[in-house]
């Protein structure tokens, strides 16, 4: 089976999600307490403008119609509009996803450059203190509570060492922004060539990127450990042992590559928790993403941007197990010939 | 029964982790039921003068930005932490394998209809689908347990259908079905309680997952109002004195929730080691 076949078919896998995650945000919106129409309105409205707006919002049909009204909509970009900010949510949420976006994915990056190596290593040596030392952040990395996590960094390397900027946001108050090109500040200003802006930027990543990073390294450990320990104890690797294969060439080409099969698989939960997180370590380091904007829309009662959030997440967590699937097909061979 | 008990004492013994984690999770239900009896102070009653206090004699974890002390706060709220994650995960527990084991039993339908509702709970990031569904049905405490209890539901039936699955076509439930009884006399009797055991284990290991949840939660500002005493909101308080250094009024309560996930985890792999010793690690 090609690749573009193989593509093609598990996105049609991926519909189905899809459409439950519309269906579901669909009815969410409809079970909102109270009267939406009346809540547009605001407190002062008479009955007419209410029964209007209700009109207008198309909530005066039915629940089948208001859904074939709300998809047209969606699939125009329509999210509707914020109270709070006045703005559209999606052009809220188009300003906000880079930030969440360079936040999830450094810190992915940063869970994977220690969580497989650790793993691996683990798995070579088991009963080493490179072993005790993946079980240890294996049993707090799901124990502590990010939020918690994220406090503690920040008492001790900003306030106790000094280390760490206040965690405020993105940028500090004296650096200006890099010109927007992707919307990753570190990427931007790298492609401006604005050191001052990189340095600060970088700066104010690192504690939040370790404190997801943390979170999400415990998972990928323990599975690397156990897929490892389990290839390296197979007939294969000991055949290729006894071929006279190199140690690294079995290590790596061999066991590691059967290995990573359930670990990618792994990363589709792991993002479901890191776009949980990503809304709790927003809130604690002030992180101007989409989680923190769908929050202070949730204290305010606006329902638009915290729609529109969910809806956004979700989506982006089906493209990310779409992909997730994808690259499974590349690295076991048996799925693309079985299709 | 000694026989069980010999068993029991074997593993502990084998693991004094499991023992030093049952230990742990008998303190932290005395205190659930006790806490409000032996907290030194009024977990409510402020006192200005007496506010932002580092730990002392008289505040052991100190006091709060009003006053509050903070160890009074924490006894107390261990039992409305517990009662979230046990009824959360009782909810799920009891409608996840119900349904689970229906769909994994039956099939058909049932097994479509349970296995398209896992399948889109699954959909969402599970926090942000939690999010959701307070946002929709209110910001309550009830509110708080039901989303709980939604997101941990996938879980439960999943591993439901599966066990239901493997048992459907055994011999000891075909023997009961020659024995002269219906679908869901089998269902009910034979194969539903055979499931239960694996899901014991699955449930302790919820329990932790479900606080953490629940703490979550109630730190972003949802659920749980304040004044109540509750550690996610307690770490909430603190968490803008954490870059002034006023650092015990986050910590304390933030100890208190690692300490109760930790526990469960560790009870749920004392569990499995009881219940499957295949799996023991």
């Amino acid at each position: 089976m090609t690749f573009a076949k193989l593509a093609g078919r598990r996105l049609a896998l991926a519909l189905p999600g899809l459409v439950g995650v519309v269906v579901v945000t669909f009815l969410l919106n409809r079970a909102l307490p109270g009267d939406p129409a009346a809540f547009f309105a605001g407190p002062a409205a008479t009955p007419q403008a209410i029964a209007e707006i209700r009109i207008k919002l198309g909530l005066d049909r039915s629940l089948p119609q208001q859904f074939i009204l709300y998809v047209r909509d969606l699939a125009r970009g329509d999210l509707g509009k914020s109270l709070t900010t006045g703005q559209s949510v999606r052009a809220d949420l188009l300003a906000r996803l880079p930030a969440s976006l360079e936040l999830t994915l450094c810190s992915l990056a940063l869970a994977l450059a220690v969580a497989l190596p650790l793993g691996i290593l683990a798995a070579t040596r088991p009963g080493s203190w490179v072993d005790h030392a993946a079980r240890v952040v294996t049993t707090a990395g799901v124990s502590l509570p990010i939020f918690f996590t994220g406090l503690l960094l920040v008492y001790v390397f900003y306030y106790l060492l000094g280390w760490a900027p206040a965690p405020l946001g993105r940028l500090d108050a004296f650096t200006s922004p890099p010109p927007p090109v992707i919307g990753f500040y570190l990427v931007d200003s790298a492609l401006a060539g604005d050191g001052v802006a990189f340095r600060a930027s970088l700066h104010q990543l690192v504690l939040p990127a370790v404190t997801l990073g943390l979170f999400a390294m415990a998972p990928i450990a323990r599975m690397t450990r156990a897929a490892m320990l389990g290839v390296l104890a197979s007939d294969f690797v000991r055949t290729a042992r006894a071929a006279g294969l190199a140690p690294r060439t079995v290590l790596f080409t061999y066991a590691l590559r059967n290995a990573l099969l359930p670990v990618v698989t792994l990363l589709g939960m792991v993002f479901s928790f890191l776009l949980g997180a990503n809304v709790l370590v927003e809130k604690v380091f002030a992180w101007p993403g989409v989680g923190s904007y769908a929050l202070e829309a949730l204290i305010a009662s606006d329902y638009a941007p915290v729609q529109g959030f969910v809806l956004t997440m979700a989506s982006l967590y089906v493209l990310l197990n779409l992909a997730i699937d994808i690259l499974y097909g590349l690295i076991d061979a048996r799925v693309r010939i079985e299709g | 029964m000694s026989r069980r008990l010999r068993q029991v004492r074997y593993v502990v013994g084998e693991n004094p982790v499991t023992l030093a984690a049952f230990s742990l999770f008998l303190a932290i239900v005395v205190l659930a039921l006790a806490g409000p009896w032996i907290a030194p102070f009024d977990p409510l009653l402020s006192d200005t003068s007496r506010a932002l206090q580092p730990p002392s004699r008289r505040h052991w974890f100190g006091t709060d930005q009003i006053g509050r002390d903070v160890l009074s706060r924490i006894l107390v709220a261990t039992r409305l932490d517990l009662a979230i994650a046990l009824s959360a995960v009782a909810i799920s527990f009891g409608l996840g394998s119900l349904a689970g084991a229906c769909a994994g039993f039956f099939g058909g339908w049932t097994d479509r209809i349970v296995t398209r509702v896992t399948d889109t709970i699954m959909a969402f990031p599970l926090f942000v689908l939690a999010m959701a569904i307070v946002a929709a049905l209110g910001n309550t405490l009830a509110n708080i347990v039901i989303a709980t209890a939604i997101i941990n539901l996938p879980f439960y039936a999943r591993m439901a259908r599966a066990e239901a699955n493997v048992r459907r076509e055994m011999g000891f439930v075909e023997a009961a079905r020659l024995a002269g009884n219906g679908q869901v006399g089998v269902l009910a009797r034979h194969v539903f309680p055979n499931c239960l055991p694996p899901m014991m284990v699955q449930a302790s290991l919820n329990l932790g997952w479900a606080i953490l949840n629940a703490a979550s939660l109630s730190f972003i500002g949802l659920g749980v109002r304040p004044p109540t005493p509750e550690w996610g909101i307690m770490v909430a308080d603190g968490a803008a004195f954490i870059v002034s250094g006023e650092w015990w009024i986050a910590l304390f309560p933030g100890l208190a929730l690692m300490l109760a996930v930790f526990c469960f985890n560790l009870l749920g792999d004392g569990l499995r080691d009881l219940i499957d010793p295949r799996r023991r690690t």
